[in-house]
């Protein structure tokens, strides 16, 4: 009989939920009562709404549990492992009867996310027991060319998963072309979009699909160094990628002659991005690896051409690298059997924003939005009224609720004006304001262009202006078409991906909302409440006991009233800071 | 764009506390090597918090780098500082989940209960209040970073609790 296991996840997502502490509470009560179990750790399963989270597996099935805290741990530990019986009403997932949760799991595909939840990412024996490293191994013990790799990686149709959508056998098909003693291979783990967590979640869950991916690529254009461009932000998934790669070495799967391919040599290791949007784009990325400020540059050459060190090399996104073991290993016609005609696989997606169940979900591509939204996302948090739903974050745009039917692929999503991008998908409720989310937007890639282009430099900046004169009630007659003019302009004369994709989310927002836009510039009112200047506080009379906190935190005094007195806000000095709504214990303040 | 400008000396109180010596090994270790810049700049803010000045002249004197390429990189990331920063560094995450969910009144709570803005430090030299882009925790939003501490689910008041009981803990630790 296999032994019982304890298994924590602990991830960022985990870990700042306090599963940390959890971990520690069960190893201690481990040691103390001298339990008989394996305590192991995990990473993200992708229910994060549910996090902490403990799995236990025992002789019977899995059960996985949620929410759970320090009291919780020592219940379950007790009630679960020491009497033998679990504890219903904080197990959310088991292979033995249904849950309220399983339509978050039943409609994925998880092939990306195939070892995320399941595996320890710091023990390369549990990533080799699933399959881990038999993909290159296949390629070694049958002698499969570079060539029917590369064929392979094309014809299954996998395209680019960073958000461009650009084949990848293509990619590196190119990069093949191009001859040179030195190419380089680079994983771009420099997730920028501020709304996405999968790359975080693939790295700290499964850092080794992607160290395997990235050696078969080296293998197919005969790549001689390989460099992993992660995030500074995500310290825990650099962590668990030095120790991989470290282990990778020692089992001979980076070094010289890997897996005795004669004159097949290559190893990686990671550069730490110091934190620049821009740095997604190829040729900016390349700039920041060489150490300069990272500003992109004109293309042709591609990088595939002169890249790195003007060497070619060849830039995959971390989700693309964590497909190509299972492609390999699985065949191209199996993986082109999910999906759409042009968009092959699966897709893996961040549910972010007003939804119930946020957290990390792998589909086939094809599904729709709604059913991303409501089946596995649960819907609408608080049951809320759906809005919209932000795709692509900074370079994407909001698909509006009556959309909700358009499927997810490259071409259905571009359609709409959104792209895919890297798969962050933030949802929006009826109080969630459109100028407001476009200003947003706007605000950030103004901050982060590079400065290179003039009309991406300075015409986000004016926009940036527009949309905030619009949100402080100042917006004129023709704001909305100045916008437009200047969005299509930016479009059509910046050099690189993230001025042509900045004016998006405002170019969306119009089109979807541009009652929205109209109501702030010409009725001067937020319908979702929440553009400052254009809201007004008032005493609710029947509900204000005149304790005077409000006067009392009024910065500019504009509260008059006595002591159990109504009090009463003068309008004209009022500065709608909002303190007083926020210090009234008694809601007797509303806004309007 | 993001635009800093250089401080051209900061003030000589913290000069006195910068031991020189200590970048002795990051340089041997990257001089001389190719896409070095960001290695070294990286490993002089690991040092000391932020990048001092007489940092820069150094790195340059000995490495061969033009200060003038240094300080282009330096002022382009954001991961870079200037200027000296608390003992604590709070992050309060801006990313488009954070910012739905209301992360402004986080950053407008703290401002308030610390006496600083965005950047700036406090006082007694314990706090730097810093806005960022994303931390990856979209499904805990609003979130915020004290030290190495994630806070998630937050409201105003929760934020300035969860600051203020560091604080505290931080005196006692001093005394």
């Amino acid at each position: 009989m296999e032994k019982t296991k304890v298994i924590v996840g602990l991830g960022s997502c985990g870990v700042a939920a306090g599963a940390g502490k959890v971990y520690e509470k069960i190893r201690a009560m481990q040691q103390s009562e001298n339990l008989d179990f394996e305590l192991k750790k995990t990473s993200c399963v992708g229910m994060c709404y549910r996090e902490p989270l403990v799995e236990i597996i025992d002789e019977t099935g899995s059960y996985l549990y949620g929410e759970i805290n320090e009291e919780r741990a020592i219940e379950i530990i007790d009630k679960h492992i020491n009497q033998g019986s679990p504890v219903r009403d904080y197990i959310i997932q088991s292979d033995l009867f249904e849950t309220s949760d399983k339509s978050f799991t039943e409609s994925q595909v998880k092939i990306v996310l195939r070892n995320c939840g399941y595996i320890d990412p710091e023990n390369i024996d549990d990533y080799e027991a699933r399959q881990g490293y038999r993909a290159i191994k296949k390629i070694a013990g049958q002698r499969i060319s570079r060539y029917d790799v590369i064929q392979t990686i094309l014809s299954s149709g996998i395209r680019g998963r960073g958000g461009g959508g650009f084949p990848t056998g293509l990619k590196w098909k190119f990069a093949n072309d191009s001859k040179s003693s030195e190419k380089y291979i680079i994983c771009n783990a420099d997730e920028g979009d501020p709304g996405a967590f999968m790359d975080r979640s693939v790295l700290e869950g499964d850092p080794h699909s992607v160290i395997e991916g990235m050696i078969i690529a080296a293998y197919a254009i005969e790549g001689t160094g390989g460099i992993i461009y992660c995030r500074a932000e995500y310290p825990l998934a650099i962590k668990r990628l030095n120790i991989a790669l470290d282990q990778a070495r020692t089992k001979g799967y980076l070094g010289k002659n890997i897996l005795g391919i004669d004159g097949f040599s290559f190893d990686v290791y990671i550069k730490e991005g110091a934190g620049a949007f821009v740095c997604g784009e190829e040729t900016a990325l390349i700039a920041s690896v060489e150490g300069e400020r990272g500003m992109p540059r004109k293309r042709p050459p591609f990088p595939a051409a002169s890249g790195l060190w003007r060497k070619p090399t060849n830039i995959n996104n971390v989700e693309t690298f964590a497909n190509i073991p299972w492609i390999i290993l699985n065949g191209a016609g199996e993986y082109a059997k999910y999906g759409t005609e042009k968009s092959k696989g699966t897709k893996v997606f961040a549910l972010a924003g007003k939804i119930k169940r946020s957290g990390l979900v792998e589909v086939p591509m094809g599904i729709t939005i709604h059913d991303i939204i409501f089946k596995l996302g649960g819907g609408i948090q608080n049951d809320r009224k759906f809005k919209a739903v932000q795709m692509g974050g900074p370079s994407g745009g909001c698909i509006p609720e009556y959309m909700a039917e358009t499927i997810v692929d490259y071409d259905s999503v571009n359609a709409t004006g959104a792209i895919m991008g890297s798969g962050g998908m933030v949802v929006m409720d009826e109080d969630t304001c459109m100028v407001d989310v476009a200003k947003f937007f706007l605000d950030f890639t103004q901050k982060e262009s590079c400065g290179k282009c003039t009309f991406c430099r300075m015409g986000t900046k004016r926009m940036l202006e527009i949309l905030e004169r619009i949100a402080e009630g100042k917006g004129q007659d023709g704001d909305i078409e100045r916008l437009e003019d200047l969005a299509y302009e930016i479009k059509d004369n910046s050099l690189c991906g993230l001025g042509q994709t900045a004016p998006n989310p405002v170019l969306t927002t119009i089109r979807y909302f541009r009652d929205e836009y109209e109501a702030h510039i010409r009725d001067k009112k937020c319908p979702a409440k929440v553009c400052k200047a254009l809201l007004t506080y008032e005493v609710i009379a029947d509900k204000c006991t005149g304790c005077t906190v409000c006067a009392k935190n009024c910065p500019v005094n504009c509260i008059d009233g006595e002591r159990k007195q109504i009090h009463f806000i003068r309008q004209a000095d009022c500065i709608k800071c909002g303190m007083c709504y926020t210090k009234c214990k008694f809601e007797a303040i509303k806004l309007s | 764009m993001r635009i800093e400008r250089i401080t051209e000396t900061t003030g000589k109180d913290v000069q006195e506390e910068i031991d020189l010596s200590r970048l002795d090994p990051l340089i041997a270790k990257y001089k001389g090597k190719k896409g070095n810049l960001i290695p070294l700049l990286q490993g002089t803010q690991n040092m000391f918090g932020y990048l001092p000045y007489v940092a820069f002249e150094k790195i340059s004197r000995e490495t061969g780098l033009e200060l003038s390429d240094m300080y282009g990189v330096a002022t382009f990331y954001a991961q870079f500082r200037l200027k000296p920063v608390g003992k604590i560094i709070i992050k309060i995450c801006h990313g488009t989940a954070c910012h739905v969910q209301n992360a402004n009144t986080i950053s407008d709570s703290l401002e308030e209960s610390l006496k600083i803005k965005d950047g700036e430090t406090t006082e007694d030299g314990l706090f730097t209040l810093e806005s960022v882009a994303c931390l990856g925790c979209c499904s805990l939003a609003p979130v915020m970073m004290v030290g190495e501490n994630t806070h998630g689910k937050l409201t105003g008041t929760e934020a300035v609790r969860i600051v203020k009981n560091v604080r505290m803990e931080e005196v006692k630790n001093s005394n």
